[in-house]
């Protein structure tokens, strides 16, 4: 129990000074400066207006929809109005396309990603750590187009000359890597869309890493665990959603990206099983042949295969800011991502 | 908790292995060579892996310098381009076209998101603040190439033509969800301290958002706005059926104009030695003033934490 | 001159919590009226409910009947003009730092559209006299900015932006909490002072700064007012044995 012997709050007289050094009367004039009343028009306008730019961002999203719609009307849905034969067809090189290329840019770039990431958050002196994590900024902020053109005159020769042959000869038995080695074609758009995705795989795994609270690091270390086995249990295991989320959205990247593909594809409607073999996607077909195309069916076709391509992007995005958040809490991923 | 036991119990089993592996073990087992070396191993890849990542960037940028300045003369920074196989002209109705649809698009895109951010971050701390907030985000994610049909239907079609304007309208959308979520950000930075400060002195709320709250965090939106511009500065696909490119040069914004992204696609593509050329000299000054804003924001952002904004 | 305040019946809500029970107050004008009580009793939200800062919490509810003068707070007014009539100083100074000292105590005057030049001027350095700290700042008043002075001296910039607006009443939330003694000294001087023209409500976690400047004072208990006299007759004579085990020390 506390002390009985509390005393009480001690109550001096007041300081003799008090009180004597006069400060100044500020003004209390019987109408002070700020009477009047007060309008509460301008709050609402202002909270109106606000509340517009909000729904403005929605509208954005409601107006795509509707174009790409109205296009087809309805219809798109149903089955009338509908040739089968000819665009049915005619859509899948698309999207095998599309599926290829994402995938081997998946392939390529989820394990450099990882890498640089865990090098970047775990491995690297702190001084460098600016240096490196703002080169691979630097590398999300070269436009597609530069990537396409460094592409057709770096990249694809280099694969014409020394990758393909090389790999025709010692992986040629899978099939994969068969057929002349024209340089354009799958493997390159693969690998040039990897080195697109790198920069934002990287930056959302760095940043779930980051998340990781330093006790669960240091649990593993206390066990006696080395570096690595550190950070494999007891980072990268703990971020794995965010992570998986990072490499969905570099997914829905890749599936959009438009120019740099269309420049070393090949642009062939074409479904073959080597990767030397050049293809088409549905973002190239789009860039190649839109501006281009005659007649209503063919128009509608290709808005049909844009409308594909913005739903398939939409639920690959959602999905993966989902999982994002799901691991950062709401925290918006970095705006220039 | 569930982590923690998760993590407790892989631990344990590093130690019974790393206890078996040795032919005497003692209380506190050594870390066998084995998993010494895969350490050293991993590390060393992981180091593999950032060469790997920055070869290409390095490879890029030295290329652009490499092929890009010995072409920048003052012919090709001037002039408009010359007709089909002939050599010379420049990019230059392509450099100011480029930053005539930009304005365009900076005067509608930059406005609303902002306006969107300030309603993300002080009316938006609910569930359509959510809806919205999730939206810009997907928004975010959707091919340019799609909002550039999406412009061609709003725009081109009822215009019958191509334009600056189209191309503006394009790029606008583009900019909005990103300008949006890093005005929130920003906003979200400034103490609720502050704006209560102003709450308290009578001041109405619009005048507190706008006056106070904005002007505390105007570095950072600037920031934001200025990434964005970044972004969309380099986009070919939305341009290519708004604005479609223009061999002259163009000031109306109703009328087909050039865009150095546009050119150096085009130029990439033909067969003439020449053209290419050309479009290592354009990337170079596209690349120059994308850095060039992202280095100028980095250092701007740092400068403001420094004074202690 | 400063007014009375009168408190009746009132209720306050955070969402379904109940943050304050039937409280019922009669604020002298022109006095110093501290609010007492421990740590999450009630008297920050009680004294945010006075000038309706308790409502920019999403999810709040008041309750009750609240009369500043011949405002009615909560019926008939709107809380931006209610505020201008009622400053408010924070736990933590906080000075707008994006502007500079003249900047921050002609904020209130300026960004509710007064615009005389001369006029603010006047006022500016009235304020930062009333407040005592004019000769600290004078040769620098446009060229340093708010958040570059040191703790005491941000409060009272606080306390001279607040009075820059010619308020009636005058709220303060711990105003000395964050402050080292010298400051606190200085700033309870001042609110000696400033009661004469002000009604002064303060809450304070320090009761001898209680007994230092008030001549009333109240105690909070868990949302409830228990107890609210002269602050003589708290100190050493209190009605309620709550209270006597409180300024005891024997809890909180």
């Amino acid at each position: 129990m506390a002390n009985q012997a509390l005393p009480r709050p001690r109550f001096e007289a007041p300081d003799p000074e008090r009180g004597t050094k006069a400060i100044p009367k500020l003004e209390t004039s019987a109408t002070p400066l700020l009477a009047g009343k007060v309008s509460e028009v301008p709050d609402a306008l202002f909270g109106g207006a606000m509340r517009l730019c909000g729904l403005a961002v929605v509208g954005i999203l409601a107006l795509i929809v509707f174009e790409l719609l109205h296009a087809f009307g309805w219809k798109f849905f149903g089955l009338q109005d509908w040739n089968p034969v000819e665009d049915q067809y005619g859509a899948l090189p698309f999207i095998y396309g599309t599926i290829v290329s994402s995938l081997l840019s998946l392939v390529i770039a989820v394990p450099l990603s990882i890498g640089v990431a865990v090098f970047i958050t775990e491995m690297c002196p702190v001084g460098l750590r600016g240096i490196l994590s703002f080169m691979t900024e630097l590398l999300a902020a070269i436009p597609s187009v530069v990537y396409g053109l460094w592409a057709i005159f770096v990249l694809v020769p280099l694969l014409r000359a020394y990758v393909q042959p090389f790999l025709a000869t010692t992986l040629g038995w899978t099939g994969l890597f068969s057929g002349p080695p024209y340089g354009i074609g799958m493997l390159a758009a693969g690998i040039i869309l990897a080195i697109m995705i790198i920069p934002i795989i990287s930056s959302i795994t760095r940043e779930v890493m980051t998340v990781v609270p330093q006790h669960q690091r240091e649990a593993v270390l206390a066990l006696g665990s080395t570096r690595w086995e550190m950070i494999r249990i007891g980072v990268l295991r703990n971020a794995r959603a965010g992570i998986v989320g990072g490499i969905i959205l570099g997914l829905g990247r890749a599936l959009g990206e438009t120019m740099a593909v269309t420049m070393v594809i090949g642009n062939r409607a074409e479904i073959a099983k080597s990767l030397f073999a050049p293809g088409y996607t549905m973002a190239s077909v789009l860039a190649n042949e839109f501006s281009e195309a005659t007649g209503d069916l063919y128009l509608s076709a290709l808005i049909e295969i844009g409308l594909a391509l913005f739903l398939v992007t939409i639920v690959v995005n959602a999905l993966a800011r989902l999982m994002v958040w799901s691991v950062t809490r709401g925290q918006p991923a970095r705006g220039s991502v | 908790m569930e982590r923690d036991a998760r993590t407790a119990r892989e631990g344990l089993g590093l130690i019974m292995a790393s206890a078996i592996s040795v032919p005497n073990p003692t209380i506190i087992p050594p870390i066998s060579w084995r998993r010494r070396t895969l350490d050293h191993v991993m590390t060393g890849v992981a180091i593999l892996t950032v060469v790997i990542v920055l070869a290409p960037l390095v490879a890029i940028f030295g290329y652009l310098c490499y092929k890009g300045i010995g072409s920048i003369n003052i012919a090709f920074l001037t002039q408009t381009p010359k007709p089909v196989g002939e050599v010379g002209g420049g990019m230059a109705n392509a450099i100011v076209g480029s930053a005539f649809i930009l304005a365009i698009a900076s005067l509608m895109g930059v406005p609303m998101g902002i306006g969107a951010g300030i309603f993300l971050s002080e009316y938006g701390r609910n569930r359509y603040g959510d809806a919205v907030r999730f939206v810009s985000d997907v928004l975010n994610g959707v091919p340019s190439i799609v909002i550039g049909i999406v412009a061609y239907g709003l725009v081109v079609i009822r215009q019958k033509h191509f334009s600056a304007l189209a191309g503006g309208v394009a790029l606008a959308i583009m900019m909005v969800p990103t300008i949006a979520r890093t005005t929130e950000q920003m906003l979200l930075l400034v103490p609720q301290a502050i704006r209560e400060a102003a709450y308290g002195l009578g001041v109405s709320r619009w005048r507190t958002t706008l006056s106070i709250t904005l002007r505390t965090a105007t570095s950072g939106v600037i920031t934001g706005v200025m990434l964005a511009f970044a972004r969309v500065a380099g986009e070919t696909a939305p341009l290519l059926f708004t604005a479609f490119g223009n061999q002259f040069w163009n000031l109306k914004p109703d009328q087909p104009t050039a865009a150095l992204s546009l050119q150096i696609y085009t130029y990439a593509l033909s067969p003439f030695d020449d053209w290419h050329r050309q479009a290592w000299a354009g990337s170079f000054v596209l690349i120059v003033l994308i850095v060039g804003a992202v280095a100028a924001v980095r250092y701007v952002v740092r400068r403001g934490r420094l004074a202690g904004a | 001159m400063g007014v009375g305040i009168t408190v009746e019946r009132l209720n306050a809500f955070y969402g379904k919590t109940q943050a304050l029970f039937d409280i019922n107050i009669n604020v002298l004008a022109n006095h110093a009226t501290a609010l007492i009580g421990p740590s999450g009793c009630g008297k920050s939200t009680f004294i945010r409910c006075l000038n309706r800062m308790h409502e920019t919490i999403p999810e709040s509810r008041v309750e009750g009947n609240v009369r500043i003068g011949e405002f009615n707070v909560y019926n008939g007014t709107s809380a931006t003009e209610l505020r201008r009539r009622v400053g408010m100083v924070f736990q933590k100074p906080n000075p707008f730092p994006t502007m500079s000292i003249y900047d921050n105590v002609a904020a209130g005057l300026k960004l509710n559209g007064f615009r005389n030049r001369k006029k603010v001027d006047e006022v500016v350095e009235k304020s930062l006299r009333s407040s005592a700290l004019f000769e600290e700042v004078k040769d620098s008043l446009h060229k340093k900015s708010g958040a570059s002075l040191s703790g005491g001296q941000q409060q009272r910039l606080c306390i001279a932006r607040a009075l820059a607006v010619q308020p009636e009443v005058l709220l303060m939330d711990e105003p000395c909490s964050a402050l080292d003694p010298i400051s606190t000294g200085k700033i309870e001087e001042l609110i000696f002072q400033l009661k004469e023209q002000y009604t002064i409500v303060i809450v304070t976690h320090n009761m001898q700064q209680a007994a230092r400047v008030a001549e009333f004072t109240g105690f909070f208990l868990l949302g409830k007012m228990i107890e609210f006299d002269k602050t003589e007759k708290v100190f050493t004579n209190p009605s309620d044995k709550r209270t006597e085990d409180y300024v005891t020390g024997r809890f909180g």
